[in-house]
Parts: structure tokens; C-alpha cells; sequence
């Protein structure tokens, strides 16, 4: 279970998140909705540890382990994924190499065995049809020269080898068409799982069509607003942020 | 010989009071050149006329030229006359007796890079059984390259047993006077390899200068000579990834391969030299001159290098396309971290028709790297038809380090086709943390990206030198971030 509290996090010496607290229990998605510049993307910065997002308060653990304590990698093995919205290409890296030393690092990490050649092989070709990827693609670079729809299917892919407690996807129907969401979407479903929390960030209600959350939280100026039933999103769909906007913003 | 006897008295008297490093085992001479010490080396080494003749007319050559400044790196003066230009070979009991005693530092950075247990004595100079063990596999090496008619052995020994060959090429890819440092090499060269494969003959493995580490102390001055007669293939590999120090501060080799009609020649290099300390104080100098000559028609030379040692490195593998449809190929990575300087390309010079060549060159620099690609491709009027394609990529790592792209070309003959592609990026900040965000280390993130960066030079290796390439990239750019 992700318990976030009081979070207050800054970047480049602005205050972003101002506040935020947010429980996701084991087995739960979440979706988070909100405006441009609410501090969605942040929040799943901050969630992961990368560089120059500042955590100036509040606390944040995943199953009890204090995970503003550890480094990128060490959030990673500790069990949180982050779906890219920008995933980022590794020309001359293949996309079954990198993803058996991520593997391997992880479970290093977690003092369990490294995977050999053939039964990461094995795992790999079995995960990779829950989001229709390719055979080929999985030889190809990381990301490089990936179309929109390839590069979210490869995240997914990810996701499903690095079995992960926490799933954090950002904005992951970003550059979608409506049947490279569908595919995303089952491989999501098909990885919801009693032990794992998933927060899903998104602008549009549509991804939530596929991916039914069990809660919908909005995020507005860094702080939860309102949250409520999966019903929140489609009246958010069509009267908008206005009433939630501060006075302020 | 009783004159070169004369004259090695006469050195050395002279040089007695100007000190010897030694003056009981009188193994080194004295620092200085001139005609003397160059006699004294073609003495020592038991040399024919001829060759101390050749020596010479390069020491004549050096004397009137003027070391180089045209290259972009920087270092202090260097003063000729302080160098000791002969040290004998050194005996087992001057190296450490034990791995116990040496550098742990050394050894950790074998057991990182994966060189196997019997390799680590031996590089580290350790006078143990493993030595004998490479004497032996040395010889039945020789024994079976014997077979068939090929000739593998060390530069001193071919002036021996095969004068005619060493004779008939020696000069005729790189003259003395072709440029400061060759003019130099050809006057003081101390050891390095010859290689003959005969005719129509498929070299049965990879040569490489591991199985002569003990055979000679090539030192700092090598000479090595490669010869591919008509319709026979060879395979060299020169160097290790095991970081190699020495006493000697310049290196300024030569190695010069000649590939007849129909014949191949695959020259690998993997040279990781002491790069000096984090400030640079103490790294290599290396100053090496390597060209290949494509003879014969259809013949086909192809370099590959990884680059990561050395305070400097100044070096640029060349073909000389001179066979009709002949093939040159240059694949290089050079890495450059800390205060390292390395500028370093190719030369592909087509005078046949139809001659094809590739150039692929990596940058990588990190620190206060500095990284320069320096090629040339010249099309002569004869070369009818001639097609180069250059791709230099270099990548960044860190806000503090250089790197610098410098392709001349000349075109003579309308009918040539010529590409050339660049590209400079930078690791990112976002590559690291979608690396780290999969669970890789920060160190081993930057390894895999360097290494995907370099993959196509990478694969140009052979399959074991390869492996150990790709671990090298990911030690020497230890530290190179945060």
C-alpha cells in the first residue's frame, strides 16, 4: 500500500506540491486527474526520486519502507514503476538487453537470483504478448525509432517483467490512437493484482473508459481537492477544473 | 662485429660518467641521441649493415624536422635528449614475485574487467609458473602457424631469420621521413612483431601480442610489420584492455601491414595505457603511426580500435587504396576522461579504381576530456569511381569536456562518390534516470549507454576482445559522473 502524507515538494525553488496526501491500498488503481500545471507530473517525479524534485516535507512509504530515504534505483527494487509519458530511447542498447540488466539489477538488489539468458528469454516472450509486442521489437533499441503507440506497449512490457507494488503511469494515453489505448489498456488490466497499488495520472477521462479506476482524485495546485468514484472523472469530463481552480490560480 | 663491439665500449665509456640508471647490470643507456646511441642499439641487437644504415638516414631525417604542433592537444615540452633510448629486456627476478605484491589497486581492476587468473601474473608482470605456461603455449602456437608457412615473430628475430622479408617492406608503408615520430621510431625502434602469411594461406586463429607478452620487452619504440601475400587472410589483435603501465612516458610506434591481390587483413587494437591520475600527472604519451598499404587489387585492410588509455594519444590507422577495387575500413572508439587528450582518425588515401572505404568513429569524452577527429580522404585522379562513407558521432558526458570533428577531404576525380555523416549528443539526464528508474545502477547505466553508443566498432571485434572492450568503456568512465 502507498501511503503519501502532507507531501510539500519544490522544483527549482518553486513550490509545487503543497500538501498532498494520498492513500492507495494494495490491489487498488487510483486515478489522478487535474489541470496543466497542477503538479501531476511532479508527483510521479517526486514518487521515483528523480534529480532536482525537492522534498521539503511530508512522508512517503510503500508496504512501510520509507521511500523518500532511497535512491532511484533502490525505489525501483523497493517495487515502484514508473510508465513514462516521454519514454526515452538508448540507440545501440537492445530493448531484451536492457531490460535483463534492469531485471537482474533489481533482483540483485533484492538479494534474489539473476535471471540466465534462456529463462529471461522465456519470461520475456510470455510478457511481451500481453501487450502484442513483437518479436522483432524486442530486438530493436530501446525506444529508438518507436512510434507513440510502440514506446507506451514497451513501458507496459516493462512493467509487466519488473512486476512492481507500485505502478505510477503518466499520462500513458498521451499520443495514443484509439486502438494502441486498447491495447495499453487490457495489458494495465491484465497486471492489476491484489498486491500491487497503481496510480494512473491522466488529462482526459477517455484512458479511464479502459482502465476503471476504484477511486478518481483531483489534483489541483498541489493539493487533492476532491476525490470520489470513478463517476468523478466523467462529470470532470464535461463541466471541467473551473470549480476547482483556487481563487488564486 | 668486433667494430660493433668497439662501439658499444665506446658508448658505454662515454656514457659511464654521465650515469647510467645502472652501472652494475649496464642495461640501460645512458639518456641523450645521437649516431652513437643509434649504433649502439643496432649493436646490441646484432643487426646487418643495412638495417644500421636505414636506422641512420631516419636519425638524419629526425634531426631536421620538427615535432609536430598541429594537433589538437597540449602538453609540456618533451626533451629528447633526457630519454634513454635502450633498456634491455627485463629479467623475472626484477618484476614482483607474488600477485601478493602487486598494486591491489591493479588487481581490482582486473577482477573487475574479468581477465582470467593465469593472464593476471602475466600482466602484472609476476615472475610465477604462469609465465612458463605462456612460454609453452607460445611455442606450440608457433609450432602449429609453422605449418602452415606462416611467420609470427617477433621484429628482432625476423631481421635474423628472415632478412630478405624484413628488407624487402620495411619503410615502404611509413618512410623514415614520413613524419617527427616515424623518423624517430625508425631510428631507435626497440622490438615489435613481424607477421608473413603466405600465399592463398587462412591465418588459423587470432594473432595476438599476448601470446608474446613475455617473448620480448618491445618498449616504448615498436615496430611492427604485417604482410599478407596474395589471397591470404589475418587476424591481429594488438594490446589488452588490461591498463598497462610503464616507466617510459613517450611511446612513438609504428606498424606498417601490406596486403597483396586478394588478400585481408584485420588489424584490432585495444590500447589502455596509464592515462595519468586525475589530473593527467604521470599518463602515456602515445605517438604512433599506423598504415596500411592495399597493394593489390581486391586486397582489403580493415582497422578497428578502442582507445581509452594514454595522457595523449595522437594516432590515425590509414589505408593507402592502392589496388584496383580494393577495401579500407577504420572503426574506432576513443574515450577520454579526466584530463585525457586523445586526437585521433583515419587517412584513406584512394589512387585505384573502384576503391571503397568506411569510416566509423566514436568520441566519447567525460571530465575534462579532450576529443578530436582528425580524418582525411583523399580521392587521387586515378581513382576512378571511388565511394568513401565517414560517420563520426561523439558523446558528451559532464559540462567540462571537448570534442572536436575535423574531416579534410580531397576530391580529384568528378566520378567519386563521397558521404559523411556527425552527430554530437549527450547523455541525459533523462536517459540516466529512465535507466535508474528500471533498476540500474547510476554506474552501470552510463556503461550501458556508452556501450550501445559504440556498439557498431564494438561488433567490428573479435568476439573475445569485444566482451572485454565493453567492460573497459564502463571502468574507465568510472567516476565520470556526479
Amino acid at each position: 500500500m502507498l501511503k503519501i502524507t502532507d507531501l510539500h515538494a519544490e522544483v527549482g525553488g518553486t513550490p509545487i506540491l503543497k500538501g498532498l496526501s494520498l492513500e492507495i491500498p494494495s490491489g487498488e488503481v487510483h486515478a489522478i486527474m487535474g489541470p496543466n500545471g497542477a503538479g501531476k507530473s511532479t508527483l510521479s517525479y517526486v514518487l521515483s526520486g528523480r534529480e532536482g524534485y525537492e522534498v521539503t516535507s511530508g512522508s512517503v512509504t510503500l508496504d512501510g519502507v520509507d521511500l523518500l530515504a532511497l535512491p532511484v534505483e533502490e525505489r525501483a527494487a523497493a517495487g515502484v514503476f514508473l510508465a513514462f509519458q516521454y519514454p526515452v530511447s538508448i540507440p545501440g542498447v537492445s530493448n531484451l538487453y536492457f531490460m535483463r540488466a534492469a531485471l537482474n539489477g533489481v533482483r540483485k538488489q533484492r538479494g534474489e537470483e539473476e535471471l540466465d539468458a534462456p529463462s529471461f528469454m522465456r519470461l520475456a516472450r510470455e510478457k511481451a504478448k500481453l501487450v502484442e509486442l513483437s518479436p522483432e521489437l524486442l530486438k530493436r533499441s530501446v525506444n529508438d525509432g518507436f512510434s507513440g503507440g510502440e514506446k507506451k506497449r514497451n513501458e507496459i512490457f516493462q512493467m509487466a517483467l519488473l512486476e512492481p507494488k507500485l505502478a505510477i503511469l503518466d499520462e500513458t494515453d498521451s499520443g495514443l490512437d484509439i486502438d494502441a489505448l486498447r491495447v495499453v489498456s487490457a495489458g494495465v488490466n491484465g497486471l492489476r493484482d491484489p498486491k500491487r497499488s497503481m496510480l494512473v495520472i491522466t488529462h482526459y477521462q477517455r484512458l479511464l473508459d479502459y482502465i476503471v479506476p476504484d477511486r478518481v482524485h483531483v489534483l489541483v495546485d498541489g493539493k487533492i481537492a476532491e476525490s470520489g468514484g470513478a463517476e468523478l472523472a466523467k462529470q470532470l469530463e464535461r463541466d471541467g477544473y473551473a470549480e476547482h481552480r483556487s481563487p488564486a490560480a | 662485429m668486433a667494430e660493433a663491439t668497439q662501439e658499444i665500449d665506446q658508448v658505454l665509456k662515454k656514457s659511464y660518467g654521465a650515469g647510467f640508471v645502472t652501472d652494475i647490470e649496464q642495461d640501460i643507456i645512458a639518456p641523450g641521441l645521437d649516431e652513437n646511441t643509434v649504433r649502439f642499439i643496432s649493436a646490441k641487437k646484432e643487426e646487418p649493415e643495412w638495417l644500421l644504415q636505414w636506422r641512420l638516414s631516419a636519425l638524419r631525417a629526425w634531426q631536421r624536422m620538427t615535432e609536430p604542433t598541429w594537433a589538437n592537444v597540449h602538453y609540456p615540452k618533451i626533451d629528447y635528449q633526457s630519454i634513454s633510448y635502450f633498456a634491455a629486456p627485463k629479467r623475472p627476478e626484477d618484476g614482483p614475485q607474488s600477485l601478493d605484491e602487486v598494486d591491489p589497486k591493479l588487481l581490482e581492476t582486473y577482477e573487475k574487467l574479468g581477465i582470467p587468473l593465469h593472464e593476471r601474473a602475466i600482466l602484472a608482470g609476476v615472475a610465477v609458473d604462469a609465465v612458463f605456461d605462456s612460454v609453452s603455449v607460445h611455442t606450440s602456437f608457433r609450432g602449429k602457424l609453422a605449418e602452415e608457412g606462416i611467420i609470427f615473430m617477433s621484429f628482432s628475430e625476423a631481421v635474423k631469420e628472415h632478412p630478405e622479408l624484413v628488407r624487402k617492406y620495411l619503410g615502404t608503408v611509413v618512410p623514415v621521413r614520413d613524419n617527427y615520430f616515424a623518423a624517430l621510431n625508425s631510428a631507435v625502434f626497440s622490438d615489435g612483431s613481424f607477421v608473413y602469411i603466405p600465399e592463398g594461406v587462412r591465418c588459423p586463429m587470432e594473432l595476438s601480442t599476448y601470446f608474446r607478452i613475455n617473448a620480448a620487452n618491445t618498449g616504448q619504440f615498436e615496430r611492427t610489420l604485417i604482410i599478407a601475400d596474395k589471397g591470404s587472410h589475418v587476424s591481429y589483435l594488438e594490446g589488452c584492455t588490461a591498463p598497462q603501465r610503464d616507466e617510459n612516458q613517450l611511446h612513438a610506434a609504428i606498424v606498417e601491414l601490406v596486403a597483396h591481390e586478394d588478400a585481408e587483413i584485420k588489424y584490432s587494437t585495444v590500447q589502455n595505457w596509464y592515462p595519468g591520475d586525475e589530473d593527467g600527472k604521470g599518463g602515456i604519451y602515445n605517438f604512433v603511426t599506423k598504415r596500411g598499404l592495399c597493394e593489390g587489387a581486391r586486397s582489403k585492410i580493415s582497422w578497428t580500435q578502442v582507445e581509452t588509455g594514454s595522457a595523449i594519444t595522437w594516432k590515425y590507422p590509414s589505408c593507402v587504396l592502392k589496388g584496383d577495387d580494393s577495401v579500407g575500413e577504420f572503426y574506432s572508439v576513443a574515450l577520454s576522461n579526466h584530463r585525457q587528450q586523445a586526437d585521433t582518425g583515419t587517412k584513406m588515401i584512394h589512387l585505384g579504381k573502384r576503391t571503397r572505404s568506411t569510416i566509423v568513429s566514436k568520441g566519447i569524452s567525460a571530465g575534462h576530456g579532450r576529443q578530436t577527429y582528425r580524418g582525411g580522404v583523399t580521392i587521387a585522379r586515378s581513382a576512378e569511381g571511388a565511394r568513401n562513407y565517414t560517420q563520426c558521432d561523439s558523446l558528451l558526458i559532464g559540462g567540462n569536456c571537448q570534442a572536436h570533428t575535423v574531416p579534410y577531404v580531397d576530391v580529384k576525380n568528378p566520378t567519386a562518390k563521397l558521404e559523411h555523416e556527425a552527430t554530437t549528443s549527450r547523455i541525459g539526464e533523462d536517459q540516466l534516470f529512465y535507466c535508474r528508474q528500471r533498476g540500474l545502477s547510476e554506474e552501470d547505466a552510463v556503461s550501458l549507454i556508452v556501450n550501445g553508443f559504440a556498439k557498431e566498432v564494438l561488433k567490428e571485434l573479435p568476439m573475445e576482445f569485444a566482451v572485454e572492450a565493453q567492460k573497459l568503456l564502463g571502468v574507465s568512465l568510472e567516476g565520470a559522473i556526479g
